[in-house]
């Protein structure tokens, strides 16, 4: 058991280091939502009617969960690399369970995500985007409960994959879709009935809801709505990877 | 009690069969050599064994565990050398060493102690800080070695470790792995290409072609079964010298050759001054005397009919097939 853990902590560990020490990936990991804050928020602020606020404001907890999503689910990603690269084949012979594995990836994964999140997060401030800080510790549990969600999700698609060419499909139809049928960037209770109805069947849109619920202390869906429907998601996607990475072989 | 035991065991591909029922018993504290040309099938094999890959049918036992059934206790006790590169590049020489003692359970005051260790065998204490994607194709190797060892598994795994190594350095790790099979009974499986270093280092050879294992011996019985050493003789009336020689009880078999005498003997270099007594008592001077002693790779081509070393050639084919893959000529 002991060993399990120790096992749990280098991987989480690795996946830091790895991050940290890759800087375009902290600055290209920033760039696209800093870019989006800039442009979207600062250019359609006097255009764009939203309730509740501008609409530099209203986009800042959609860009928030845009980087969990992305930041995590490259994390998860990653498992194909590892396999290319041939260090998967280290750790799949190790003495410790495939569990052990992923929980210690999907830690690693989620706290990087976070770490991005956080950052943008003190970027939106510095633009001027005023939040409700009372509800950080909250905030904290959710965007955790996101990024592991979605790093699990990026280790169960990894392990159906046997390189990078199905990075670029899932880029395509499972991430780009998401984010922008999320509500991230438009308020979902006045799209079309049709948009609506996709948008509640994506994960995303309770990330971006329950966020922008504790940032700006406004939101259409209650905080346990969004956290039942994120929890289910979890599971889903976490029972998921365990299930499909235990079957990788080298 | 047997360190590895397979029972018919088989791995296939969709149509290819790359393990095709493959029956070895390897002893604890033996050191076995898996030799085969490229593609016979030895890395799938291994892979079965530390319980990378699962057989398509069969058995195999690590250490008495089933290997599919019991795969966390074979882990435990299992070190491998991969063929491929499986380090990681981001991380230093001593990160990647560290990971990997934590994950063997060694404990952190012992860790240290053992990276220190094992850096020293294979000499890249100066580069222990340093990330791994600065080191040579060579300091790479060396420390995929260091990693295998440094948990001191009872059961090593060594898939052609010492490819691409000078021989000052292979010379130091075997010497190196020597000792740890003498100290500890480590059972060492290898696979390699240099037959010398099979020849040198196996107590026992398995010789493996399309997924089958054709022989298992020690590498002295494998080339005695060739039938003894080979005196290759040119005089100046062979056809007379092969005719006395033929004669003689233990001189197995001859034949006429390009202008040459091939006689098959046992341990030829007791032979060759009889010979020579043979050829003055007939008045035939003997020009030259070859002795040829039989050859892990005479073995090969005695069972395979090819030889091991026409793989190299296979090898830049395949380089050739990839770099027109690649719309290169
Ligand atoms: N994942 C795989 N999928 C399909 N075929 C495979 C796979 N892995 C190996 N093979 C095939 O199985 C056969 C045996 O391969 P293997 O790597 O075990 O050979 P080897 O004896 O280790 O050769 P080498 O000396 O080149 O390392 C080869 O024909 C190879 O193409
Ligand atoms: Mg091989």
């Amino acid at each position: 058991m002991n060993n399990e853990l120790t096992a749990v902590y280098f991987i989480w560990k690795r996946e830091l280091i790895r991050f940290f020490r890759s800087k375009s990936r902290v600055i290209g990991s920033l760039g696209m939502p800093f870019f989006l804050l800039a442009v979207l928020g600062s250019g359609l602020n006097n255009v764009m009617e939203v309730s509740g606020g501008n609409y530099m404001d209203f986009i800042t907890p959609g860009i928030i969960a845009m980087v969990l999503l992305f930041g995590s689910l490259l994390s998860g990603i990653t498992v194909i690399m590892d396999r290319q690269f041939g260090f998967l084949k280290e750790t799949l012979v190790a003495p410790v369970s495939r569990l052990s594995i992923v929980v210690g990836k999907s830690l690693g994964g989620a706290t990087t995500a976070i770490i991005q999140g956080i950052l943008i997060l003190g970027i939106a401030m510095a633009m001027g985007v005023a939040v409700d800080l009372t509800s950080i510790p909250v905030l904290l549990i959710l965007m955790l409960l996101v990024s592991l969600s979605f790093v699990t999700l990026g280790v169960a698609l990894a392990s159906l994959m046997e390189d990078m060419h199905g990075f670029q499909l899932v880029m395509n139809f499972i991430v780009m879709p998401m984010f922008f049928l999320s509500g991230a960037l438009f308020p979902i209770d006045t799209a079309p009935e049709i948009v609506r109805y996709i948008s509640y069947i994506d994960p995303l849109t309770y990330a971006v809801e329950g966020m922008r619920y504790l940032l700006l202390d406004y939101s259409y869906l209650p905080l346990s709505i969004v956290f039942g429907v994120l929890g289910g998601f979890f599971i889903i996607t976490t029972s998921l990877a365990v299930y499909l990475f235990n079957g990788i072989e080298s | 009690m047997y360190a590895i035991e397979t029972e018919n065991l088989t791995k296939k591909f969709d149509s290819l069969t790359a393990v095709d029922h493959i029956n070895l018993k390897v002893n604890e504290g033996e050191i076995f050599g898996l030799l085969g040309p490229n593609g016979a099938g030895k890395t799938t094999a291994i892979s079965i064994l530390t319980t990378m890959k699962k057989p398509s049918s069969g058995k195999a036992f690590v250490n008495e565990k089933n290997v599919v059934d019991e795969a966390d206790s074979v882990r435990k006790n299992i070190g491998i050398v991969f063929q491929d590169f499986s380090l990681d590049e981001e991380l230093t020489a001593y990160e990647n060493l560290d990971m990997h003692a934590a994950m063997y359970g060694i404990p952190r005051e012992k860790r240290k102690e053992r990276i220190e260790e094992v850096i020293e065998i294979v000499e890249l204490k100066d580069r222990l800080h340093d990330l791994v994607k600065t080191f040579s194709g060579g300091m790479r190797r060396r420390l995929e070695i260091a990693r295998g060892i440094l948990h001191m598994p009872k059961v090593l795994f060594l898939d052609e470790p010492t490819i691409g190594l000078d021989p000052q350095t292979r010379k130091h790790i075997w010497e190196y792995i020597k000792s740890l099979q003498k100290k500890n009974k480590t059972t060492i499986i290898l696979t390699t290409h240099y037959m010398d270093e099979a020849d040198e280092m196996c107590g026992r050879i398995a010789i493996m072609d399309y997924g089958k294992i054709i022989a298992v011996d020690t590498s002295e019985n494998l080339k005695n079964s060739l039938g003894g050493d080979v005196i290759i003789l040119e005089s100046e009336n062979n056809e007379e010298l092969e005719k006395e020689l033929s004669k003689l009880k233990w001189v197995e078999k001859t034949e006429l050759r390009n202008g040459r005498i091939y006689l098959q003997v046992k341990v030829g270099e007791k032979r060759i001054p009889q010979i020579m007594k043979c050829a003055k008592e007939r008045e035939i001077e003997i020009e030259s005397v070859n002795l040829h002693k039989p050859t892990l790779d005479d073995v090969f081509l005695h069972y395979t009919g090819r030889r091991i070393r026409e793989e190299t050639a296979s090898g830049k084919e395949s380089m050739r097939i990839r770099r027109k893959a690649w719309g290169r000529k």
